[in-house]
């Protein structure tokens, strides 16, 4: 006979509690760029928006960038390392399979036996991060969980391609999500479309660098209009859908903060959702580049800190990049 | 019903003006969108798009690689419109 599972005891509801970011020392100028490829600041900027953005160095690992990210995030919730249940982790660029870099930088972080795993989900890392969390907080396999998007994509970059060397950065961005009575993260709406799934990625996959039959080491590379139309027009798309089901509308956002993938995709997706003036968009990218799962809680960081967006305001989180895969989910920013 | 050339050439200038503000007279058929009308790569997945809408025609990414002047567009439209 079947005998009854009791179902855990999770919380009614979960939000984000804190949010902290880790960016590289070296603050690398369009100049840099421009010592490899035919271009010009000028240029840079019309196609992308970036002017400045961070690379690490040696020292600033996957691992450090995101114990430094995680701890100012778990200081922010004022949340005590050992309450932690669980970390997430996303990144595509920490060049060590396995074991999970959760579970060292859990482990940093002074959280006990959390569980602790990486996911790959690109540049919706952190959309589906969040997902997860939520679900464990509300399920009651974890109290609290810290969601990080970490990337250094300097070292996945071609400097000598000129439709991307200026685009990708490193950095990383955590939150801590926790139990509240009321919703704080609203109904993701997530997906993928592999069909898609040759237009942003690698270069070659590791073996074939392994076995000799490439020569440079494999890097990200993209197609570059087929990726506009669908980060904003598709994307647009999943937006409403996201706030629809929140049972919001656009006048209801507080702050929009979109995946930092390019400024030309941001103020395209604002004009296409037609985002009324008073809701305060994330433009990180200036001077952070895409530091893809990163950038949307570095992004949330820096609107909180520079007064743009203020603790307890509504926004709109959407990510979306290789798979291709996206999320999408309004939240209350802590 | 299906647009003339004239009404395509109309509507585009209208787009290419909303999108790159370039005056729609400058908008005629043997001008290069990338060369002449400062439409970049990304802006003319905006004015395809736009086009799209406007004329109930599908333009995969892969033809617009191939539409490199403002005939090129009127051309294909004409042939493709719904």
């Amino acid at each position: 006979m079947s005998a009854t599972i009791r179902a855990g005891r999770g919380a009614p509801a979960a939000r984000i509690l804190g949010v902290g970011g880790y960016r590289p020392n070296r603050v690398v100028p369009n100049e840099t760029i421009l010592e490899h490829i035919d271009s010009s600041d000028e240029w840079i900027r019309s196609r992308s928006g970036i002017a400045t953005r961070h690379w690490a160095d040696d020292r600033e690992t996957v691992e450090e960038m995101s114990v430094a990210a995680a701890g100012k995030a778990l200081a922010n919730a004022g949340i005590s390392p050992e309450r932690v249940g669980a970390v997430v982790v996303s990144t595509v660029s920490h060049f060590e399979q396995t074991p999970a870099i959760a579970t060292r930088i859990a482990h940093r972080l002074g959280a006990g036996k959390p569980a602790a795993f990486d996911i790959s989900a690109a540049c919706a890392g952190f959309g589906y991060g969040l997902t997860l969390a939520k679900g464990m907080i509300v399920e009651g396999s974890a109290e609290y969980v810290v969601v990080i998007g970490v990337e250094r994509l300097s070292d996945l970059t071609d400097l000598t391609d000129r439709t991307t060397s200026f685009l990708f950065a490193d950095g990383a961005g955590a939150v801590v999500v926790g139990p509240a009575e009321e919703p704080g993260i609203g109904p993701t709406v997530w997906g993928s479309e592999g069909d898609k799934a040759g237009t942003i990625g690698q270069t070659v996959p590791w073996d074939a660098y392994r076995e000799g039959t490439v020569e440079r080491f494999p890097a990200l590379r993209q197609d570059g209009q087929t990726v506009f139309r669908w980060a904003v027009y598709e994307m647009a798309k999943v937006a409403r859908q996201a706030l629809e089901a929140a049972g919001l509308t656009a006048n209801d956002l507080d702050a929009f903060i979109p995946h930092q993938a390019n400024m030309r995709i941001i103020d395209s997706l604002v004009k296409t959702l037609g985002l009324p003036e008073h809701v305060a968009v994330a433009r990180d990218i200036e001077t952070s580049g895409n530091t893809s799962a990163a950038s949307i809680p570095l992004a949330m960081e820096r609107m909180l800190e520079t007064g743009q967006a203020r603790s307890g305001d509504t926004a709109l989180v959407i990510g979306f990049g290789a798979g291709l895969v996206y999320a999408a989910a309004v939240v209350t920013l802590p | 019903m299906a647009a003339t050339k004239e009404e395509i050439i109309e509507g585009l200038a209208e787009i290419v003006n909303e999108i790159a503000g370039i005056p729609a007279e400058e908008v005629t058929e043997e001008k290069s969108f990338t060369d002449d009308l400062d439409v970049d790569s990304l802006s003319m997945v905006e004015v395809v798009v736009a086009a799209e809408e406007r004329f109930d025609v599908k333009i995969p990414d892969d033809d617009v690689k191939n539409l490199k002047t403002v005939g090129d567009a009127v051309s294909y439209i004409t042939s493709h419109q719904g």
